[in-house]
């Protein structure tokens, strides 16, 4: 059951001998995600809205949820026949995305008219 | 007469557990069944909360879109409002703007509180009981800080400003619910309170269950059970609450 075992000795009274924690990856990726944030909010007040920014703010967005996945939920460190059972069931919701947000346009169009 | 003790004996539940690789002992993802559970579990989380951002963007894109520039921004449900100028508010700092910081606060107590919950299982893996209930105590208190803050930016979002807006029939509205909205098209204000409030009702289930791992871990429930496994399908869901709101702060606070 418990795949990561405990490789340290116990104490007589059942306490473990603690291990020093590895938490060097865990603090690489909160860097990483707090840097990705500050730099959306710097790009939120510093450049127009457009399609590019938004572009930016959605990569970026996948670029922190890697992190959170990879590392945090430790999907990086499993199978690859789990690894692709999650994210290509997640890749079909990309098209989702598209097709509804290419209707909305189009409702929106029949609704105001070209210029919208 | 026959014995009961033997009946028992030889009653099915006796028989040793089938491990065979092709009688269900075969583990091709080399996890335990209750990951690998909530991994799919949280698959079909994620597919309704793509459900929800999908349905903003396209409810989105059928409104108009605000074309002018930040600076000359005037609330109207004509077209879709900024974010920016939606989300303002500071608590303790009444009618000044400060757009989005409020917001990133709440970003970073979440992301802080995933963190904490990772030391918590990887406490768990060192079998450190002191440090495990350490780190879920931390994650759990700002995990209740972020609701607190939800909590906070739902009721400045429903009391509204004190102008409000004028509609087309020369009536006021002051805030938003489901049926009006000071801020943009009542839509808006809709999938805001759907999208936001579906994800604090997560954080809350979260919060109830970190509540039993901490009492469970204290009692030393998984010390005797060998392992910590539980904090960890506790932490894939955790992570999972904090993922959502790195959607939803992009698509709906940023874009």
């Amino acid at each position: 059951m418990a795949h990561h075992a405990p490789e340290h000795e116990y104490t007589a009274d059942g306490h473990a001998v603690h291990g020093k924690a590895n938490v060097k990856p865990i603090l690489k990726a909160l860097a990483w995600i707090v840097g990705i944030t500050a730099f959306e909010f710097l790009l939120a007040f510093t450049m127009p809205a457009s399609t590019l920014r938004n572009s930016i703010f959605i990569v970026l967005t996948i670029f922190k949820a890697f992190f959170i996945v990879a590392e945090f939920m430790h999907l990086r460190h499993e199978t690859k026949g789990l690894i692709w059972s999650i994210l290509v069931p997640m890749a079909l919701l990309v098209w989702l995305l598209v097709a509804l947000i290419t209707e909305g346009s189009a409702v929106g169009e029949a609704i105001f008219g070209a210029a919208h | 007469m026959a014995n009961p003790t033997t009946t028992l004996t030889n009653s099915a539940s006796y028989e040793a557990p089938r491990s065979g690789t092709w009688d269900g002992g075969n583990e091709p993802f080399k996890v335990s069944y209750g990951k690998l559970m909530m991994w799919f579990f949280l698959l079909s989380d994620a597919f309704t909360f793509a459900a929800f951002l999908t349905t903003y963007g396209m409810v989105r894109h059928r409104h108009l879109a605000y074309t002018g520039t930040a600076a000359d921004f005037k609330f109207s449900s004509a077209y879709w409002p900024i974010p920016e100028k939606v989300f303002n508010a500071f608590p303790g700092l009444h009618g000044m703007d400060i757009p989005l910081a409020f917001v990133a606060l709440m970003t970073m107590i979440l992301i802080v509180s995933s963190v904490t919950m990772v030391l918590a299982v990887e406490a768990g893996h060192r079998m450190d009981k002191d440090d495990v209930q350490k780190w879920l105590l931390w994650t759990l208190l700002f995990g209740a800080m972020f609701l607190g803050c939800q909590a906070w930016e739902w009721t400045h979002f429903i009391t509204g400003s004190e102008h409000g807006l004028k509609m087309a029939d020369g009536s006021m509205v002051y805030g938003a619910n489901l049926q009006v909205n000071e801020y943009g098209p009542v839509l808006f204000a809709d999938l805001f309170f759907f999208i936001t409030g579906f994800h604090g009702t997560h954080v809350f289930s979260g919060l109830c269950l970190l509540t039993y791992a901490f009492i469970a871990t204290t009692n030393g429930t998984f010390h005797k059970r060998g392992h910590y496994e539980m904090i960890e399908k506790i932490g894939l869901y955790w992570h999972f609450v904090d993922l959502v709101w790195v959607f939803v702060f992009t698509f709906f606070y940023l874009i």
